[in-house]
């Protein structure tokens, strides 16, 4: 099958392990991505607080272009997933007449990345090709929040509890964890310039991690992994506290799941190394 | 939060229907519930709860909301939103007001917040894609922190870090663009 994808800006830079990892797993699930042809950045944080009207023609242009491919359109990024749906929303809404850009709004779907591989069909696929079922990954799966909230943007249906990672980790043999943290705030990018607030909310997710027994965390934001895994020593160092969490991309799993080698590739890309967990639940 | 003498109040529409007009969203609908303020994640660091910004535009408090550092602290991560009963995009309102703090020229309480913004889109603007090294320079710089780290000796944290992003082959040394730099020049002329 062929579906467009809109890989984001970090996915360039980054979080350069995670689109190998999703550009890999395609590839052996048939799963052509097409690129959107000339995208650009969505606008993300910066361009929705203190410039509105950016941020709806930035993430619109990218709607624009998808809706003329005439494919629906797969984003693994999620914040630039809820921006192009919150353009697509306002661009089709009452106030559509205010911007540059006109949608028709029913002729492509956007997706999250998690979504679209939680489909029945994509999950039957990858259920065939498990080699190494990932049975004693003892995970909690951690959605963050723009892949769900606002529902009403996003179209999420289990918001308060989303189960899409979950349900590609039982295919691929494990038995995630629940926990309660599953759509809580990373800090996004206040790990910049409120280091100290990020800190906080990132060992609250630690922390829960922790008390539900869980040895890492599965997500599919890339800028919850860069937080949750890059700053892992320095809040170990900040806080006097020693928890060693990797922070694993769902895609990745797939990978290792389906007996992909690159794995070791993209696990060598992490912060907080995902090797030594694995081997001691005895996967590597 | 400060005590407000209810005697001195004079309440003004004018600003919830400002906030109504640029953006549909209508603050009057709130009955003061604090749904908003008990699951908001960031309530820790914020100077002004949630329910209390939306009480203060309801009385047209203007000054108060855009000086405040709860409008910066929030991380957009739209719990408020979602669980309102009464259906107040309560991010949305924290977006209004950060942009109108920015265009009233006040001097705002969390500076490095904006400077982060300002780098970003001004990042967008030069190639239509950010370029996450040249981001952090232009950050670095804008805010002041490269300055303040190099005075406090404490540029080491951050120099691993993009080592550590260049040795994993995370960052990388040329930025790439779109074709159509002039389309991304007028969104954001």
């Amino acid at each position: 099958m062929k579906i467009s994808y809109y890989p984001g800006c970090s996915l360039e830079g980054t979080a350069s392990d995670y689109e190998a990892s999703i550009r890999t797993v395609c590839a052996a699930l048939d799963i052509e991505l097409v690129d959107l042809p000339d995208w650009n950045c969505c606008g993300a944080t910066a361009a929705h607080s203190i410039n509105h009207k950016a941020a709806i023609e930035l993430a619109g242009r990218n709607v624009a272009i998808a809706e003329k491919q005439e494919m629906d359109m797969m984003v693994p990024c999620p914040l630039c997933f809820n921006r192009l749906k919150t353009a697509e929303k306002v661009l089709t809404g009452p106030e559509k007449n205010n911007y540059r850009y006109k949608l028709s709004g029913d002729r492509i779907k956007i997706l999250n990345i998690a979504d679209f591989l939680a489909d029945k069909k994509i999950l039957k696929q990858i259920h065939s090709k498990v080699v190494t079922p990932l049975t004693p990954l003892k995970a909690v799966c951690y959605y963050g929040c723009q892949s769900s909230r606002p529902p009403k943007i996003t179209g999420a249906r289990d918001y308060e509890n989303p189960m899409s990672m979950d349900r590609i980790l039982k295919t691929l043999g494990a038995n995630p964890i629940q926990w309660s943290f599953k759509t809580d705030c990373c800090g996004a990018s206040h790990i910049l310039p409120l280091q100290d607030v990020a800190f906080t909310m990132i060992e609250k997710l630690y922390k829960g991690a922790v008390e539900a027994k869980a040895d890492c965390f599965v997500v599919f934001c890339q800028m919850c992994q860069l937080n949750l895994d890059a700053y892992q020593a320095r809040i170990n160092l900040k806080l006097g506290t020693n928890y060693y969490l990797p922070v694993l991309y769902i895609t990745e799993l797939i990978g290792m799941a389906m007996g992909l080698t690159e794995y070791d590739n993209w696990f060598g890309r992490h912060f907080v190394d995902p090797v030594r967990m694995l081997r001691d639940c005895g996967l590597a | 939060m400060k005590h407000i003498d209810p005697t001195c109040l004079k309440p003004s529409s004018a600003l919830a229907k400002s906030l109504f007009d640029a953006t549909g969203i209508s603050v009057s609908d709130c009955f003061q519930c604090r749904k908003c303020t008990n699951g908001c994640p960031a309530t820790f660091a914020m100077d002004i709860f949630p329910d209390q910004i939306i009480r203060l535009v309801q009385l047209g408090l203007e000054e108060r909301v855009l000086n405040c550092s709860t409008i910066w602290i929030c991380s957009a991560c739209e719990t408020c939103t979602t669980r309102c009963p009464n259906e107040i995009d309560i991010a949305g309102v924290m977006d209004f007001l950060k942009e109108r703090a920015v265009n009233a020229g006040i001097k705002l309480p969390q500076s490095r917040t904006y400077a982060f913004h300002r780098s970003f889109l001004n990042d967008i603007r030069h190639r239509g894609r950010i370029f996450e090294g040249r981001l952090m320079m232009d950050y670095m710089i804008r805010s002041g922190e490269l300055t303040r780290k190099l005075w406090q000796n404490d540029m080491l944290p951050d120099m691993g870090m993009g080592w550590n992003m260049l040795k994993k082959g995370r960052m990388p040394l040329l930025p790439k663009g779109i074709k159509d730099k002039q389309e991304i020049k007028k969104i954001l002329s």
